[in-house]
Order: C-alpha cells, then structure tokens, then sequence
C-alpha cells in the first residue's frame, strides 16, 4: 500500500486534507458565518485542532508497530508541522483579538491565569521542535534531535491542562483529547523492545 | 401564559387562548411567520428560532439604555444555559425540550402569600415595560437586549415578604427527563440563584417574560426569568419555578460549583480579577475592538449604595 509510487501523492494529498480546517475557517470568516462571535469561534477551533494535529503526531509511532508500515514515518513531520501551524494561529488569535497586542496585560495574563501559563507554555515548547524539523537539523542534532522531540509530550500536556483549566463545568471534550493521549502513551510504554521510532527509518 | 394570537389560525392555539384575558390584558398580540410546535417560547423550525409573537407595545422606561440593540439573532443564538446544553449553540438547537406550558411557580417562605402562581399572577400583563439594558456574562462579552417585564418589586410586593425575609431564592425548572443539559452532573442540578432583598426589590431589578417585543424565547429562559442588568449574566436566573423568602444567604449555583470563581454577590466589577477572565474588557457581541467594562455594568449611580462599606473584593 505505502509504495513510493503511492506515496507520491499521498502526501500532497494529505497537506491538503490538513489545510482543510483553515481553508473553511478562511471561508467561514469570509462569509460571515462564524457564528455571533466569530473571533471566539477561530480561537476555540484552532485551538482545538492544535490538539487534535498534535495527537494525530503522536499516533504514527503506535501505528508504525501495530500496522508494521514504517512509510508511515514520512507523514508524521507534516502533521507536526501543521499542529505547529494551528497553534501559531491559535496564539496569533489571542494576542491581536483579545489582547490587541497590550504586552502588558499579556504579560499580567501569564501570570494571573493558569490556563494562559500552560497555553503559552505549550506553544513555547513547540517553537525548537518546528525550528528542527528540517532533515537537516535532524543530522546535525544526531541522537539529541531525537531527545529534544520527546518535548512533544510535555507539550501536549501542557496544551491539555491549558484545556481542562479554561473549561468551567463540562469537562467532557478534555477528557475524550486526555484519554487517547493516555492510550498514546500507553502504546509506547507497553513494548518492551521500545525503539525510538526514528531509528526505524 | 403569554397570550399569542396567530393570524394564520392554529387549533391548539386558538384552544388555549382566553379572549377574556386578552381583552383584560390589551396586549396585542401578532403572529409571526411559524407554525405552532413551539409556541410556548421559541418557535422552532427546522432548528431554527423563528421570529417569536408580539407582546405588545410596553411602556419605554428612564432606565434603558439609547446604545445600539444586539441584532435579536445573536440574542437567541448565542446563550448560556446549561439545562439546554453547554455549548452557546445549544440551547437555541434544543429550545423545543424546555416545556414551558403548563408552567407555574411555587412561592414559599417568609412571605405572607405563599403559594402556587400562574406567571400572570406575577406580572401583571398591563404593566409591561420594556427595559434596554446592558448585560454583561462573566465571560467578558456584553450585549443590549431590550426585555419587557416588570420590576420584580412589583412581584414581591405582592406576595408581602415578611421582616424576616433578608433574601429572596430563585431555582430552575428541575426535568432531566426532557433538559438535555441536566442528564449530566455539570452543574448541580437544579440551578440556583439568590439576591438580597434590597437587591431583589431595586427598581432595575426586572422580573422578565419577553425581548425584543417578543415572548421570551426558550432558550432565554422562558417562561419568566429575572434580569439584574448590573451584575454578570449568570445572575440573572431563567425559567424560574420557585421563589422563596429565606433570612440566611441562599446557596447560588455556579458559587457551588467554584467558589473562589463566582462570589454570591457577582457585580460587574472590572477592578475584581477573575481567575479566567480580565474583568477590565468586554466584547460586545457584533464590534471588534474590546470596550472598558464599566463598574456595576454602567449602573453605579443607580445601585452602588446597596454596597456601600461593603469590601468588593472580598464579597465579590
């Protein structure tokens, strides 16, 4: 299935089912028909599916093993990239929408909110993995490169109590995102013959 | 009930709609492009909020607001009220689960009348007025919606509360069966709201049974709700079937649930940080840049004497 041949569109293919969500946000925002506060509307969809590129990341590794497609590992650098890339516009909504670019309160925001904190701290995280993306860094950092991306973990977390800790009372969604990173997790632990998943390729 | 009456006639509305009381009440009463399935408020088709039934011509009031109304749209699509759902979305999708009629609230307590009241014992249909105000939700957006009620001192009057009555307690209608949004433990069911007496007998403080010269839709808490235009949205308890008069501080839902987050008192206060949301800015709903968030909502001349000496960051 995952021949070079068939890779060859399947990954043009699949950068555009990831542009997808923007496109119709684009589209939404175009027309009018985010909803009656459409500003709120970008910032909770990009937000949400910052978390859902970032699972979609960390579900290659446990797929790799179960399906037995190392091929798989070409696409898993796009989806990082593209949680990276929600996340920039989901940061990018907060500081021009709802904080017109007043550092000063994004600051005092950091420090009075704690969903803000782990928001920002989760984007931060992301920054050096998307700065390293590049299949030549990977060759410079070696073995590093493949320490620094475990980032990714601390990453996800801080981006899932930035969830729970902006919900008022229905926790239900941050759960759901909260349970398959568990299983993510638990993937990777349950093997005893874990072997860094990029030495596979 | 609210009378309606429809110009493309409908059976089941004609049925219930007592020409005497209309007559009483001179509430004229228009029909609006929808069939009957959710006359009881929101008038649902095919999801959708149709434009609701004409309540009339109230009477304007000095305490409403000339600032630019709230499209009715946003109003009715864009709520907060967890019995129908806790997304805002949701309860104008799941208007049809809150049944509104029959509809009656209990009054108990310290009060001389206690008893079982049809909202038109509450309201006296001849005393609408219509009110502009701003209100302000907890989540830093704000909106002006006009209502139409009376001043909820003219309810209570009624009833007479006794001296020992220092609070007034409202709770929501109780039926998980049908609400959604009360299957889950999100919130403990049923909603509960509370005000000082002082608070409750404030001319601005709005016993409200319709918007927009409308009937209230479902999802804004009908049958009747009340309004306290100077404290954050969830203040303002909807579809009210209880009210009691009670000498100790009643427990307030969203207090319950995070108390360090949403005080009994909960007045629009910018100057008190709230752990989600700078209380400093608002967006109102339709406008792009953020405004300042007045104290009391912009009505400090009106209610700042209630709490006077009062620490508002400590009774926030």
């Amino acid at each position: 299935m995952h021949t070079p041949t068939a890779a060859g569109w399947v990954k043009p293919a699949l950068f555009l089912l990831c542009l997808v969500p923007a496109i119709d946000l684009a589209h939404g925002a175009w027309t009018n028909t985010l909803g009656v506060n459409p500003l709120e509307t970008l910032t909770r969809s990009t937000g949400t599916w910052t978390l859902r590129f970032l699972l979609l990341t960390l579900l290659i590794t446990p797929l790799i093993r179960v399906m037995r497609t190392p091929a798989l590992l070409r696409y898993r650098r796009m989806l990082g990239l593209f949680a990276f890339f929600y996340a920039s516009i989901h940061l990018g909504t907060y500081l021009w929408f709802d904080k017109f670019f007043d550092w000063q309160e994004i600051w005092l925001d950091i420090q009075d909110r704690l969903f803000i904190t782990a928001g920002v701290t989760a984007f931060l995280l992301l920054v050096p993995l998307a700065l390293t993306s590049t299949r030549r860094a990977q060759r410079a950092l070696g073995n590093a490169w493949n320490r620094l991306h475990r980032l990714i973990y601390v990453a996800t977390t801080a981006g899932l109590l930035h969830y729970f800790w902006l919900v008022k009372a229905d926790y239900l969604e941050p759960i759901i995102y909260a349970s398959i990173f568990a299983a993510l997790m638990l993937a990777r632990i349950r093997k005893p013959s874990t072997v860094s998943v990029s030495r596979v390729s | 009930m609210l009378i309606r009456i429809p110009k493309r006639s409908d059976e089941r509305e004609s049925a219930v709609t007592d020409p005497e009381i209309y007559r009483q009440r001179r509430v004229f009463m228009q029909q609006c492009a929808a069939g009957m399935a959710g006359l009881a408020g929101g008038l649902l088709v095919g999801g959708q909020v149709q434009a609701g039934l004409i309540i009339g011509t109230p009477r304007s009031s000095p305490y409403s607001t000339d600032e630019e109304l709230t499209p009715m749209h946003a109003a009715t699509h864009y709520n907060n009220f967890y019995e129908l759902g806790y997304k805002k979305e949701d309860p104008s999708r799941n208007a049809a689960a809150l049944i509104t009629e029959p509809w009656t609230v209990e009054v108990e307590g310290y009060c001389e009348n206690p008893g079982t009241y049809a909202v038109e014992d509450l309201v006296p249909m001849d005393q609408l007025e219509e009110r502009i105000y701003r209100l302000r939700c907890v989540e830093a957006w704000s909106m002006v919606i006009p209502w139409v009620g009376v001043p909820l001192a003219t309810a209570l009057k009624k009833l007479r509360p006794t001296s020992q009555a220092r609070y007034v307690a409202f709770q929501t209608i109780l039926d998980p069966e049908n609400l959604p949004g009360q299957r889950r433990d999100v919130l403990d069911w049923p909603y509960v709201e509370g005000l000082r007496i002082d608070e409750a007998m404030h001319p601005l403080t709005l016993l409200t049974v319709g918007m927009y010269g409308q009937v209230l839709p479902n999802q804004n808490g009908a049958p009747i709700r009340i309004i306290v235009p100077w404290k954050y949205g969830f203040k303002s308890i909807k579809s009210i079937v209880r009210i009691r008069f009670v000498e100790g501080q009643p427990p307030t839902a969203w207090n319950q649930a995070t108390p360090h987050e949403y005080g009994f008192y909960s007045n629009v206060n910018p100057e008190v940080n709230h752990p989600r949301w700078s209380q400093r800015r608002e967006r109102r709903i339709g406008e792009f840049r953020k405004r300042q968030t007045l104290m009391f909502n912009g009505y400090a001349e009106e209610v700042a004497h209630l709490y006077s000496g009062m620490d508002l960051h400590k009774y926030f």
